[in-house]
């Protein structure tokens, strides 16, 4: 294996969270180096020249494209009907049926969220799985890599990241306050989602947020007593699967003019609207953990490795 | 409905809960799921594509119990489904041929990951080929492109597949960005998502002539963001380094199914959408045409200079996905076949040839560069055959898959009148030559006498499941190189149903 070049050894090390120094002579670009070089002909320029003309008429046909780009689709806008007008396009029978039939068809009093996990589940379906794999991604890339040979985790600074910790009364004290209320009403909203306006994801944000907030103010290690990143993994499995199947059973009985057993029950009741709540809830889960594995693997050290 | 109707709605599913399920399983058992996955969806998708066949009709079906405009729809025809079949079989064979270095190259940690985010891949790549709901296919190119740049990242301690990432999740964005704008400008003026609502709408607003520059915007933003997406030329500067950088099976995933997926979508689009006739009044194909041409040719040139064997490799997927673009870019009925054979073709090759790179980089010290590889075909001589089958398969050699391509786009190009015709004819002679000119000489160095003295070359020993993925690789080449008239029957029936 080649040596990486310098310039990819500091955006490994910027990515991996080391800090990034200014290298004294930061002159060459990220040259493929296995490139043969020809023998080297009498050139009239001297390459320093000849990379400033590159850059220069580099940027200049970017600067071009781009206001190309801006000017365009500005003057598209500017042809697009107008906002809330009352003959857009979009003003037609599907939003009519969303609206008025929405209450019959769905139950959900929030007919956004009838529209989101009813009508056009799918799409849902299909953004659930991007939050994800998003954090999947930002697993490979970010969580602790193990040592091949030891097979311990390479995480340096881990032990002095929790030691600076600050030890802030005051704002433990409010976390104290503030967690428990936050939490209760992220399941205030997620529970509630079909009957106004809230669901899954405002309510799994808000949780979310009461986690990292929980974190911050009393270490990670508290926390990783009861969240660790098997708990994530487990949560995330069930919701998700449920999630799954629970749509399966609902877009085969659809597609195949079967009826749907699951009743609609009262609208306006807490047990109401089929299966938007269940799927409000696995969301929910979803969101919420998908925002606390954001925090801790991109605050240094990663998640808890209790395993 | 018949139950075998229901297959490619229960497929998409599959691949869900598979990639949830990879997410807490041991590496072992997330491989055994990832594979069976696969081999169980290829053969629900064959036994889908049968019926399409023989009822030579597509369907619609309902994702949820709402018609039309208002709930999400699949729809499946015999194009949608040969695709569908096409790819996760070239994909379990992908796989199996790069497991070992899937093992060697991924963190223990993370291989069950790997297996999550193949599954999740494999969902979106399916959803785009059959979804009838274009904010749907917004939906699953998201997914995708988070997915393809966590394949290229997903090896242990390389600086350059992080770089090489980071490019590839800048320009992907950048076309995820344009389409999604092409969708809202598109809503804006019709006020569906729904493919055949939308249609209507569009060519309602066509002969009337309102909206007529939001619409032209469209079609190019559309173009430009999934060409970026695809690697037309120009815009595949960010190809080379991801798909070079990358574990084998994630070269071969990437070059020989990722790409593949959004000229598909950009075929949805322009038949299903926006209606080939507001196409062919932009003028759009002629500036795809024109890329795909350039993009033959300086895809070529570049694979020509190229001392890396991975590297040449993702240059010539930059010329191959070329001819599918000129294929597109023609215009007729024909040429768009010629396009869809060239997708499976080189599905059926590329991943072959990435495969047996990894072949030759584990008996050669785990070098890429071609200095390093003289003999290599020797040490590993299976490796060394599907190289060859592969090599000249791209080239174009009778028998061999390639050559369909080229007869099919050679006709295609005959049957058009003008300057298309001439261009087309002499960028494939030109391309062909050009392609032997850098296969052969690689083949030749790989059987070279004259092995490299100062690489600890060592002798294969390949595992079973590798020889069983080249194997049937090599048998899938000829069967295509063979039959390619079933193919052209299944492909014409599916575009004649297709818009």
């Amino acid at each position: 294996m080649k040596q990486p070049s310098r310039n990819v050894a500091r955006f490994v090390n910027w990515v991996e969270g080391e800090e990034v120094f200014p290298v004294p002579e930061e002159a060459e670009r990220n040259q493929k180096p296995r490139k043969k070089k020809a023998p080297v002909k009498a050139k009239p320029a001297s390459p320093e020249k000849e990379k400033r003309i590159f850059a220069l008429v580099y940027d200049g046909i970017s600067v071009v494209v781009c206001l190309t780009v801006i000017l365009t689709l500005l003057v598209t806008v500017s042809w697009l009907p107008r906002f809330g007008g009352q003959d857009n396009p979009a003003e037609n029978e599907v939003y009519i049926r969303y609206l008025e039939g929405e209450l019959e068809e769905a139950g959900a009093i929030n007919a956004v969220a009838g529209m989101i996990l009813d009508y056009r589940a799918f799409d849902t379906l299909g953004e659930s799985n991007v939050l994800f794999i998003a954090v999947c991604s930002v697993i490979i890339l970010l969580r602790a890599d193990r040592n091949r040979k030891t097979g311990a985790l390479n995480i340096p600074e881990l032990e002095n990241r929790r030691a600076l910790q600050p030890d802030d009364s005051i704002f433990r004290g409010s976390a104290a306050l503030l967690v428990p209320i936050g939490i209760l009403f992220g399941i205030y909203v997620i529970l509630n989602g079909h009957l106004s306006a809230g669901g899954g994801f405002s309510g799994g944000a808000i949780i979310g947020a009461s986690l990292i907030l929980y974190a911050n103010a009393c270490g990670p290690e508290k926390f990783e007593r009861a969240f660790t990143f098997r708990t994530y993994q487990w949560i995330s499995f069930f919701a998700l699967m449920t999630y799954t199947l629970l749509k399966t059973y609902s877009f085969y009985t659809g597609a195949n003019h079967l009826e749907s057993h699951i009743p609609l029950g009262t609208p306006g009741a807490i047990l109401s609207s089929g299966l938007i709540l269940p799927l409000n809830i696995c969301v929910g889960l979803v969101v919420a953990c998908t925002m606390y594995a954001f925090y801790s693997l991109f605050s240094k050290g990663g998640f808890g490795n209790g395993q | 409905m018949n139950l075998v109707q229901n297959f490619p709605f229960f497929c998409i599913m599959l691949y869900l809960a598979g990639g949830v399920t990879c997410c807490v399983l041991t590496p072992k058992a997330s491989r055994a799921v990832c594979i069976g996955l696969n081999l169980l969806v290829t053969a629900l998708m064959a036994a889908a594509l049968a019926f399409t066949v023989r009822s030579g009709e597509s369907y619609v079906y309902l994702m949820g119990h709402f018609p039309a405009p208002w709930g999400n729809e699949i729809r499946i025809g015999p194009l949608e489904t040969l695709m569908g079949t096409a790819f996760p079989l070239v994909m379990t064979l992908t796989l199996l041929g790069g497991m070992d270095h899937i093992f060697e190259d991924v963190e223990e940690d993370k291989i069950n990951l790997y297996f999550t985010v193949v599954n999740l891949l494999m969902v979106s790549m399916l959803a785009l080929v059959l979804t009838n709901d274009i904010f749907t296919g917004y939906v699953f190119v998201e997914i995708n492109t988070i997915a393809s740049c966590a394949l290229v990242m997903l090896k242990y301690k390389s600086g350059k597949a992080l770089v090489a990432t980071t490019r590839y999740l800048i320009m992907s964005l950048l076309g995820s960005g344009l389409f999604l704008i092409g969708i809202i400008i598109l809503y804006n003026i019709t006020g569906h998502l729904l493919m055949e609502p939308m249609r209507e709408k569009i060519h309602e607003l066509y002969l009337s002539g309102n909206y007529a520059f939001p619409l032209t915007v469209t079609v190019g933003l559309f173009a430009v963001g999934l060409s970026l997406k695809s690697a037309l030329w120009p815009f595949s500067a960010w190809l080379p380094d991801a798909h070079a950088s990358a574990t084998a099976a994630s070269s071969g995933i990437l070059s020989g199914l990722v790409i593949k997926s959004y000229m598909i979508l950009l075929l949805k689009i322009f038949y299903r959408v926006l209606g080939m006739e507001v196409v062919l009044s932009t003028g759009v194909l002629n500036v795809l045409f024109v890329f795909g041409i350039g993009a033959m040719l300086f895809g070529s040139l570049h694979a020509l200079q190229e001392r890396d064997i991975k590297r040449m490799l993702a240059y010539s997927s930059v010329a191959q996905a070329g001819y599918i673009f000129a294929g597109f870019g023609l215009g007729t009925a024909e040429g768009v076949l010629a396009g869809c054979i060239q997708i499976l073709v080189h599905a059926v090759t590329k991943p072959m040839l990435f495969s047996a790179a990894g072949g030759f980089m584990t008996v050669s010290g785990g070098s890429r560069q071609f200095s390093d590889l003289h003999g290599a075909g020797r040490r590993d001589i299976l490796s060394g055959i599907a190289f060859t089958v592969g090599a000249l398969s791209m080239i174009g050699i009778p028998l061999f898959a390639g050559f369909a391509t080229k007869l099919v786009l050679t006709r295609a190009s005959l049957a058009t009148a003008g300057w298309k015709c001439v261009a087309a004819l002499s960028a494939i002679v030109l391309s062909t030559v050009l392609n032997a000119l850098y296969y052969i000489p690689a083949v030749a160095l790989l059987f070279d006498k004259r092995e490299a003295v100062h690489i600890s070359g060592v002798k294969a020993q390949p595992s079973a499941v590798y020889v069983l993925s080249l194997t049937v690789f090599m048998a899938l080449n000829f069967f295509v190189g063979l039959r390619s008239s079933l193919l052209t029957c299944i492909l014409e029936a599916g575009l004649n149903v297709f818009s």
